[in-house]
């Protein structure tokens, strides 16, 4: 089962050194134990594009996130886990590394 | 129709009633676990109860109710599965081929019912679904029950359970604990709810149910037992088990014949059940001997030995009370705790000073049934009849216990 860890952030997006490291410690115990199926960061939310092209005809492109809010995603994890007490804790784990509040969401 | 055959209806009927009491939880438990899915193992309980009464009518009561029960609701289950398989959903028809492989690992707990207790209480699900669910999957109760008990609509508290389920499917919330460690960070969400769940038995909730049902409370009762056994130094769990216990053991005396609750000061203490007590007061004395600082149940389980204690309620020894009072009150700085408070220091210092402390609660607790009832006590006593009228109106407006009821009711009509 996969659970996306998103990553929520208010301040700037970029991770202090020591958030860096503690990420990378994360991530490579993710690895070795078999969760890790995919990361990244995300650029700020002042870059994001959204794109309307349901119907057809000209796409609308709006410049700025599909919703402004305080709150941003900054990153995820796309982790592997048996269930929800696993992900909770990896997830746990997660945002003590990164020093930020994580959402947890099971994939369909 | 004939006398022998609605005895045969009676007999049916109260067979029915015991199992349902007796087996309900364990039913869904086996079966959610055979299953993997909540839905499937609620539904097909419900069913097999449901045929009880018609089967057991016409062929008498198994010897083994809870067997046939099991066995009927897995029938029914797999009767359900192969139906929605049929309609194309092919992971569902693996489901039924799968269900007679020997059953996952099933984690630190034993007892079924008790995994089935932390699956309802998971940290991920809403506190009032967590209630909801343990009522529902648990308890038995139907949803219009839990609805009534909670002061819900019917439809909102079905939503509320259905979300939860859904939630426990689609997030994967485990029908177990991982591990031995997992448990005591668990276990303040399940004393929780399993104290609602008392309560909620204890002083049950609509004007057609039994004051009392003492179904609740001894299911609590006993997921308490079972939670201590796993956890046989915590604190609170001890606590909770002491608070209960005391409380229960004087529920005999509790509601008179005419089913109007009785209160402490005029209970029979005679009837008290000394067996209850003494193994209450054998984990408060334990608690104690512990010297580690108690938690909220530790603390009620003080007061209530110390009620337990007296021999007539003029005995009780009320400045003990309010002292673990304020002890609770650092704890739990909240309304309730301050107007329980309240009600003790009526009987150290006298009930004006009481009520002093008691109006100042109004503005938080004026949907609060014991407020009322409190505050029109305590006017009686110091002798506003008129304004202890109208408090005693509120309260019964606001109780949602039929013994309560009567028992404001005739405290009101006393009034001169």
């Amino acid at each position: 089962m996969q659970y996306l860890v998103s990553v929520l952030c208010e301040g700037p997006v970029t991770a202090t050194e020591e958030e860096e490291a503690a990420i990378d410690v994360f991530n490579d115990k993710l690895i070795a134990d078999g969760h890790w199926v995919f990361a990244g960061g995300l650029g700020e939310p002042v870059n994001a594009t959204v794109i309307d092209h349901r119907g057809g005809g000209e796409p609308i492109f709006t410049d700025g996130p599909y919703v402004e809010s305080k709150e941003f995603l900054v990153g995820f994890w796309v982790i592997e886990a048996a269930d929800l007490d696993v992900a909770l804790k990896l997830a746990a784990e997660g945002s003590r590394a990164c020093n930020r509040r994580v959402e947890v969401r099971p994939f369909l | 129709m004939g006398k022998p055959s609605e005895a045969v209806h009676d007999g049916v009927h109260a067979a029915v009633t015991r199992a349902h009491r007796e087996e309900w939880a364990r039913v869904v438990a086996t079966l959610t676990r055979r299953f993997g899915d909540l839905d499937v193992a609620e539904e097909a309980a419900a069913e097999a109860f449901a045929a009880a009464v018609e089967h057991w009518r016409a062929e008498g009561v198994p010897p083994n109710p809870g067997g046939w029960l099991t066995t009927t609701a897995q029938r029914k289950a797999i009767d359900r599965v192969r139906r929605e398989a049929k309609r194309g959903d092919k992971q569902k028809e693996a489901q039924v081929f799968f269900h007679d492989d020997p059953p996952e690992p099933v984690g630190a707990i034993e007892d079924e019912r008790l995994r089935l207790v932390f699956t309802c209480c998971h940290p991920a699900l809403a506190m009032e679904s967590r209630v909801a669910l343990t009522l529902r999957m648990l308890g038995g109760l139907t949803v219009a029950e839990i609805a009534r008990a909670f002061l819900v609509q019917e439809t909102a508290m079905g939503q509320r359970i259905t979300r939860a389920k859904g939630k426990i499917k689609a997030a994967r919330i485990p029908y177990r604990v991982r591990s031995a460690e997992d448990l005591p960070a668990r276990v303040t969400g399940v004393l929780s709810v399993l104290f609602l769940v008392f309560n909620e038995g204890y002083l049950a909730t609509g004007a057609d149910t039994d004051p009392v049902r003492q179904d609740l409370t001894a299911e609590a009762i006993r997921l308490t037992r079972l939670i201590r056994t796993l956890l046989p130094r915590d604190g609170e769990t001890a606590g909770l088990l002491a608070l209960m216990l005391l409380t229960e053991a004087r529920r005999p005396a509790r509601v008179s014949a005419t089913g109007e609750l009785v209160s402490l000061d005029e209970q029979d203490r005679g009837a008290w059940d000394r067996a209850l007590i003494a193994e209450g007061h054998q984990l408060v004395r334990e608690r104690l001997a512990s010297g580690i600082a108690p938690g909220r149940y530790q603390i009620l389980a003080a007061i209530n030995a110390v009620h337990t204690s007296a021999r007539d309620a003029r005995d009780t020894d009320w400045s003990q009370v309010v002292a673990l009072y304020d002890q609770l009150v650092r704890i739990d700085p909240s309304p309730i705790v301050a107007l329980n408070r309240a009600i003790a220091v009526a009987e150290l210092d006298g009930p004006e000073v009481a009520l002093a402390t008691i109006d100042r609660l109004g503005d938080r607790l004026d949907g609060y049934h014991a407020y009322h009832a409190a505050r029109a006590d305590l006017l009686r006593r110091t002798g506003r009849s008129t304004e202890s009228r109208t408090a005693y109106d509120r309260a019964i407006e606001l109780a949602g216990n039929s013994g309560e009821t009567a028992y404001l009711t005739r405290r009101r009509d006393q009034l001169g």
